[in-house]
């Protein structure tokens, strides 16, 4: 039963996912940057990348570079951390 | 049923790491007709160099004697012409490749391997230059060799880790090749021609045969 809980439900969804994956090898990514890797529509990311926000795992920066509004994300450290737990405790729930 | 669901999100999780940063469309063929016009480009120098040298070796020995001018315009036109040669054929060939595999040629992880790669590369080059301007021929294929190598080791850690042991064995043989000076047009084709031959057949045979 341990196993289960820490399967973490903040990540309970394949964009989240990624967003977590990419943003554990990459110091920050950019909006485009994760739609691009993600093939999701703006809406979908930003409602995603807000709920993982929200519980304080990834950290957005908003900036403008010219005059174009940029917004980068990255992963706090509980962020990776919880990360990891989930990652560990899927691959011991398939056997690996 | 769950446990297949599990199992898709870890390979999500993976693609997702080693695509965002790695770029991994880089072609194995390229490699191997990259090391065929280095192999080409070197038996052209070597005529070059031994042409109308009847009783006297055109190869500088010492590696400080100054080259004709005239020679190191032609030497120079030889080794521009591979290196435009072998970088259009791994562009056209990567781009075939990312199209392939649905991947972009141009983004975040294509740059920055080309940003990585080239620093160490362009200081190799100004390097060189200033080789040749005090007349200091002899050393030219060692440190191309060399800082090709660094390149290379440079840039493995954002393309295929296996660029690594390319790089590693050119330095390897660039710093052999100091002590052969004189011979360097034949460290030339075996660091340009031969190792990237072994490379880019050892990478299409591993990569690009499964993508297929």
């Amino acid at each position: 039963m341990s196993i289960i809980e820490n399967i973490n439900k903040a990540f309970d969804h394949r964009i989240r996912l990624g967003i977590m994956a990419i943003l554990m090898v990459n110091d920050y990514a950019d909006f485009n940057m994760l739609k691009e890797l993600l093939e999701v529509t703006d809406g979908n990311l930003a409602s995603h990348a807000k709920a993982l926000e929200k519980v304080n795992y990834i950290t957005v920066e908003k900036q403008f570079i010219g005059r174009k509004p940029n917004t980068r994300y990255a992963a706090t450290r509980s962020g990776k951390t919880a990360f990891k737990k989930h990652i560990d405790a899927l691959e011991k729930l398939i056997g690996k | 049923m769950e446990s297949k669901n599990y199992l898709e999100d870890i390979s999500e999780i993976k693609t997702m790491m080693s695509r965002s940063s790695r770029f991994i469309s880089l072609s194995g063929l390229s490699g191997i007709l990259a090391g065929i016009y280095a192999l080409v480009g070197a038996a052209l120098a070597y005529l070059k160099l031994n042409a109308g040298s009847y009783y006297y070796d055109a190869i500088p020995r010492s590696g400080y004697e100054k080259l004709e001018p005239s020679m190191i315009a032609d030497l120079l036109s030889i080794a521009v012409g591979v290196i435009v040669l072998a970088l259009l054929t791994g562009i056209v060939l990567s781009m075939r490749k990312a199209k392939r595999s649905g991947e972009k040629i141009w983004d975040v992880t294509s740059k920055r391997l080309v940003l990585n790669f080239f620093i160490p590369l362009v200081a190799g080059g100004i390097f060189c230059l200033v080789l040749l301007q005090y007349g200091i021929v002899g050393l030219v294929a060692s440190a191309t060799l060399i800082f090709y190598g660094l390149a290379c080791v440079n840039a493995s850690k954002y393309t295929l880790g296996d660029v690594r042991y390319l790089g590693i064995a050119n330095i390897v043989l660039g710093l052999i090749a100091t002590q052969f000076i004189g011979y360097g047009i034949f460290f030339w084709a075996l660091g340009f021609g031969v190792l990237h031959i072994v490379y880019g057949a050892v990478m299409h045979f591993k990569y690009d045969r499964k993508t297929v």
